[in-house]
């Protein structure tokens, strides 16, 4: 598929991306620069100097919200992509208005059991759009640990064992692998039936 | 019986268990899972009364923070 073709299908898309954090935020650039038609992204935080070891921030953003800088910072990188930006916390009786629209959904939390409520959710209520979860990614090396498998319509990407602690810090190489591969995924999803 | 657990073939004693009874049975130690059988999700308030049977394709995943 040429390059102009590629284009063309994925400014027709529309991509949620739920938490603007390490994954998130980049995540939601790599989509950006391909051209997806329409990111839906939402996130309650404001960024702090600690997220710049691996967020798609700058420094001079710090203390503003994330949905707002993540919107900016892809519109100097993409204009032409639509970005939705939602500043709230994602619970059950929000999900589904949301992301409801979407043909695929990045779950792009930080905490397990945020990302359990949200996988529930979305699972529960639209099993029909394709999930695609981030699962391990602290610490550094370990590049051959890195994978990505299907369950049903759950798409999982990361090493599903090395979890954050204060030894094991989430930092920019693993997480924006992981990142990466979350939005390659989502580009093998939008372009299969093309 | 025999299931699929995770992509493995595993013998449970019984005709049927129960999401928490399986889970014990397993030592499946995690707070935090999404369990689907069949491809359906199991939500965690039914992990009691959900039950597995003989032949289900049961996906147990752990969730681990980091992002």
């Amino acid at each position: 598929m040429k390059a102009e073709e590629i284009t063309k299908i994925l400014s027709r898309k529309t991509v949620g991306i739920a938490g603007c954090g390490g994954l998130g935020s980049n995540c939601a650039v790599a989509l950006a620069r391909v051209g997806i038609g329409t990111l839906i992204i939402a996130d309650f935080d404001v960024i702090t100097v600690g997220n710049l070891n691996r967020q798609y921030y700058f420094f001079d953003q710090v203390g503003r919200k994330k949905v707002t800088s993540l919107k900016e910072n892809i519109a100097r990188i993409n204009p032409d992509v639509n970005v939705i930006a939602c500043d709230l916390r994602l619970i059950p009786e929000n999900i589904p208005s949301i992301f409801g629209g979407c043909d695929v959904i990045v779950e792009a939390f930080d905490l397990a059991g945020q990302k359990e409520m949200f996988l529930e959710s979305v699972l529960g209520a639209m099993p029909s759009i394709p999930v695609v979860a981030g699962l391990g990614m602290a610490g550094w090396g370990m590049n051959d640990t890195i994978h990505c498998r299907q369950v049903d319509n759950l798409f999982i990407c990361g090493d599903e064992i090395s979890e954050i602690s204060p030894e094991m810090p989430p930092i920019a190489p693993r997480v924006g692998m992981v990142a990466n591969m979350q939005a390659n995924v989502v580009l093998e999803i939008l372009l299969k039936n093309e | 019986m025999k299931i699929l657990l995770n992509n493995n073939p595993e013998e449970i004693p019984g005709d049927s268990i129960s999401v928490n009874a399986l889970l014990k049975f397993k030592n499946f130690t995690f707070k935090m899972l999404i369990i689907k059988i069949n491809g359906s999700l199991v939500k965690k308030s039914d992990y009691e009364s959900a039950l597995v049977r003989d032949g289900d394709d049961v996906h147990v995943l752990h969730l681990i923070s980091g992002g």
